[in-house]
């Protein structure tokens, strides 16, 4: 097992270091510096910002110099907010994301598995059916869609939740975007997880332990829900990356101070070192969670522990 | 469609399963390839739910193409006369107008086209990628198939929509760039199916005797695999359709993707949410289509799926 | 009173097409320690009877009639008391040991957990218990493999597990149905000599579900030959091997390889099993018996006792050399 767990970090690291170097290398192939668009800088002064970023060495030494601060954990200064460094922006912004995504993302998967569980366990009920229905509206939800349509009804005609704002993440302007970023995914795992406890349950081996006369509450908790829950762990890291991608458009209909607004205003002032930054950090982090999830595919799985 | 009416599903598949094997002995002299997909054709016709969205999905793929054409109006042209009016008959601003007094109607007709392009062009790209990729790993085989599962494994792990945000950051905001996007992001998944295939494929004679004959590699793989996986393909490359459609509203929402006075149903559904409080029909219109496109692809992908793989429910 | 007494057992499943009758009428009783043989073709109800005995069928499945144990119905009965007779009373062990193992749980869990439910007993006494069992079953290393997971297993031990965990609290009967089909012939034989030693061992009646007519000679003290959810014929395994009276019957033993019948082609019986949806009037087997008369097409034979306690379902006359006293 710790083999398996060594192993699977081993593949990570290379990882990123694609992700980096591509992210990279796209940057210096975009046309024209950062700085072009402005204000017909005099040359001089263009020079000596293109020096003070690094910009008038040679591709190479840049690309080292810019991996020797990542190494060490510096992002480098921000192209557009000049007083800032890219650290700083995220500091600020990147517990807020976190927070809204972890609660979104437990939500997700703690509610998607229940209900899909309920819909197989009561299979061809009218619960099932109604289940099944909302799930199969929630799947073509996406947030930018979802999160517009939750303000007007709660929040603008109802008046029950905020409409925006963060306020030091009080659970009222919590409610909305995390169901807003929540419901599509929740949908999806809800569908995974209903037609995988059905085909467990018809398998060859809930009927042995039907046939020891186990009683139903455990064969569920002790032979079926472990492995009806493999396909949406698997599920998890595709889940996970479209909850960031959402929290994206999500911070921005509700103006919280995540790193979502920071993407946004990024991509449109070509602020690179924020975006590339931000990109790498959420690369990161994705190829990290990938990493656990697998190990946690493979903590289910003993076939695949053992290979 | 089988998580609405398991009960009529059912009965659809055992008459299904008992006409196909009638089918079979019918038609036993034919090649089985052909009488898979008749069979397949049929199981999908049979789903009500299937095709029903599939004619309300080329309902509204008639309506965006022709559609803007019926109204007197152009898609930019301002109605300084209509600013922000609620749908009417009278001015044929049957949809009602932005902000901006422009007709909802043709703008949201023009966002659809949009939508079907990137839809039908991402999965051109996606296929075309997908194939090739997935062929020459399959057909290698050994050592150079590892690497290629390799790179797939680690491209598959990118955050995709954060580096396409940083190749617009770069490239400056286009239609063509995101079409590329697209079909760069989605063709994974169509290169594990392709591989799937190509691998069953090799071990069959007609494949052994081009190689017999002294056939290089590559003319077998674009010569007879990727012609014999075509159709699978093609069938996966819609249910990628949806994705796709979403990946470029996402964009557009956030004002990353189509540039004004273009439009699509993203940056739509988005000029709505700032406006909803006063015109709602803003909003309802885009987000209407946009779910039910959405809606119609799943349910058509779903037909798909069960009529190509009974088995998987 | 006999251990198991089946009585007009019947086995129907609604389906869109229309009602199925799996099992259709069936006779059968058990003494303790005794062993019956159920042999048929796929889709002859045999399996389906196992299942309504054990209440493992399918939503769809219903059951009618009786299947008294020690006496007491135990057909249709609720969850929970059935849940008291399984394992514990009745057991079953079943074709597919690749499968029927949960893949996820250690072989030592699942053996265990018999006995704490059943018997109520800790986990260690539970763990000796279970290497006990797997000494029995002739399992090597049985401490070491009690930690490890069905995939490390080949199917033959596999199957010496589900039979271990099957035997754990000593049940008076168990139903094995097809419990070597899935395995090599080698391995085949050292099951079946295996149930042949814990039948005696432990002195278990089995019910052996079975389209293999040589697990049949080598275990059985009765057979059932079932056809179409019907009993065609009911005998002692030496009557119905050395003096069979049905046409089907003959057909299989007819259709078994011996040492003989080298160079020569293998008869057969022509055809395939009748479609249960829509079975035809009179005998099920009309269409493939090489004996057939009009009557067969117009009336079901009836269930007629003979001899002693034979019993057969067919018009064609008895042969000769069935009656008691023929020589061979």
């Amino acid at each position: 097992m710790l083999k398996f767990i060594i192993k699977r970090f081993a593949i990570a690291v290379p990882t990123l270091l694609v992700l980096i170097t591509i992210s990279f290398f796209l940057m210096q192939a975009a046309p024209g510096s950062p700085f072009t668009g402005e204000r017909n800088l005099p040359p001089e002064i263009l020079k000596n910002i293109e020096a003070k970023y690094n910009l008038d060495k040679p591709l190479y030494q840049q690309y080292f110099l810019y991996l020797g601060n990542l190494a060490k954990g510096d992002l480098g200064p921000s192209f557009k907010y000049r007083d800032y460094t890219v650290n700083d922006l995220l500091e600020q912004s990147f517990p807020v994301s976190l927070k809204i995504g972890s609660v979104a993302f437990l939500f997700t998967v703690i509610i998607g598995v229940t209900i899909g569980t309920v819909a197989a366990l009561k299979q061809n009920t009218v619960l099932d059916y109604i289940i099944m229905a909302l799930a199969m509206t929630g799947v073509v939800l996406p947030s930018f869609v979802i999160a517009p349509l939750l303000v007007l009804i709660f929040a603008i005609t109802l008046h029950w939740l905020p409409a925006g704002g963060w306020n030091g993440g009080e659970w009222q302007y919590m409610v909305l975007p995390v169901t807003a970023m929540a419901i599509m995914y929740m949908a999806s795992i809800a569908r995974i997880q209903r037609s995988s406890m059905i085909e467990v349950l018809n398998s060859n081996y809930i009927r042995t332990a039907r046939a020891k006369g186990l009683p139903w509450h455990v064969i569920i908790t002790r032979h079926a829900l472990r492995p009806s829950l493999l396909p949406v762990v698997s599920y998890l890291g595709p889940a996970f990356v479209g909850i960031i991608t959402g929290s994206v458009v999500v911070e921005t209909v509700f103006g919280l101070p995540g790193i979502g607004q920071h993407f946004v205003n990024g991509a449109l002032n070509r602020d690179y070192s924020l975006v590339l930054g931000l990109t790498i950090i959420i690369g990161a982090l994705t190829i990290l969670f990938t990493a656990i999830v697998d190990i946690l595919y493979a903590v289910i799985d003993p076939k695949i522990r053992y290979q | 469609m089988a998580h609405l009416t398991p009960e009529a599903d059912k009965k659809a598949a055992v008459s299904n399963f008992a006409d196909a094997l009638e089918n079979q002995l019918d038609n036993s002299l034919e090649i089985e390839g052909r009488s898979l997909w008749a069979d397949a054709r049929m199981r999908f016709f049979r789903n009500k739910a299937a095709v029903t969205s599939l004619i309300i999905l080329a309902i509204i793929g008639v309506l965006v193409v022709v559609g803007p054409w019926l109204s007197p109006h152009e898609f930019d042209a301002i109605d300084w006369s209509y600013m922000a009016a609620p749908p009417d008959m009278e001015s044929s601003h049957w949809f009602g107008t932005d902000a901006l007094g422009r007709d909802l109607f043709v703008r949201t007709l023009m966002g659809g086209r949009i939508s079907f392009m990137v839809g039908i062009l991402g999965a051109l790209v996606a296929v075309l990628i997908g194939t090739l990729f997935g062929a020459t790993a399959g057909y290698a085989g050994g050592r150079t198939d590892a690497i290629m599962m390799r790179i797939l494994e680690i491209l598959q792990s990118f955050p995709f929509m954060f580096l396409v945000i940083l190749l617009v950051t770069m490239f400056g905001r286009s239609i063509m760039l995101i079409f590329l996007a697209i079909g760069a992001v989605s063709w994974l998944d169509m290169a594990r199916i392709v591989r799937g295939q190509t691998i069953s494929l090799k071990g069959r004679e007609f494949i052994e005797a081009a190689r017999v004959c002294g056939t290089r590699p590559s003319a077998i793989i674009l010569r007879h695999i990727v012609p014999n996986v075509l159709g699978i393909v093609v069938v996966y490359a819609s249910l990628l359709v949806p994705g796709m459609i979403l990946f470029e509203s996402f964009l557009s929402f956030l004002g990353l993707g189509v540039q004004e006075p273009m439009t699509s149903w993203g940056a739509l559904v988005n000029e709505g949410s700032q406006s909803m409080e006063v015109a709602v029909w803003q909003l309802a219109f885009p987000v209407a289509f946009l779910v039910i496109t959405l809606f119609c692809f799943n349910y058509v992908g779903d037909g798909l799926r069960d009529a190509l793989d009974p088995k998987d429910r | 009173m006999s251990l198991l007494d089946v009585k007009d057992l019947q086995v129907h499943f609604s389906t869109p097409e229309g009602d199925v009758t799996a099992v259709n009428n069936l006779n059968f009783s058990l003494e303790a320690g005794q062993t019956l043989g159920i042999v048929g073709e796929s889709g002859s109800g045999k399996s389906q009877t196992a299942f309504s005995i054990m209440g493992l069928l399918a939503k769809n499945g219903r059951t009618g009639g009786e299947a008294l144990f020690e006496g007491k119905q135990i057909l249709n009965l609720p969850e929970k008391e059935l849940n008291s007779i399984r394992a514990e009373k009745i057991s079953m062990i079943f074709q597919d040991p690749m499968t029927s193992l949960n893949p996820y749980m250690k072989v030592g869990t699942q053996l265990m957990e018999v006995l704490r439910l059943h018997k109520g007993m800790g986990k260690e006494e539970a763990f000796e218990e279970s290497v006990r069992m797997l000494d029995a079953v002739k399992m090597p290393e049985s401490r070491k493999r009690m930690t490890m997971y069905p995939h490390e297993f080949s199917g033959g031990m596999r199957q010496r597990v589900m039979i271990a965990m099957a035997l754990l609290c000593r049940p008076k009967l168990l139903i094995a149905d097809e419990p070597t089909t899935a395995l090599d012939v080698t391995v085949q034989a050292q099951i079946m000599e295996l149930l042949n030693d814990l039948k005696r061992d432990f002195n278990t009646a089995i019910i052996m579900i079975t389209h293999d007519l040589g697990v049949v000679a080598g275990i059985c003290d009765k057979v059932l030959v079932m056809y179409a959810g019907q009993t065609m014929e009911y005998g002692t395994t030496d009557e119905i091997f050395y003096r069979p009276s049905h046409p089907y019957t003959i057909g299989l033993l007819e259709s078994i390889p011996t040492l003989k019948t080298e160079g020569e082609i293998l008869p057969t019986i022509q055809g395939n099993p009748p479609n249960l949806l829509n079975l035809p009037a009179g005998c099920p087997f009309q269409e493939r018996c090489s004996h057939v008369m009009d009557i067969c097409r117009q009336n079901m034979p009836a269930l007629e006792t003979f001899e002693n306690n034979r019993r057969r379902a067919c018009f064609w006359a008895v042969p000769e050399h069935t009656t008691e006293g023929a020589s061979l």
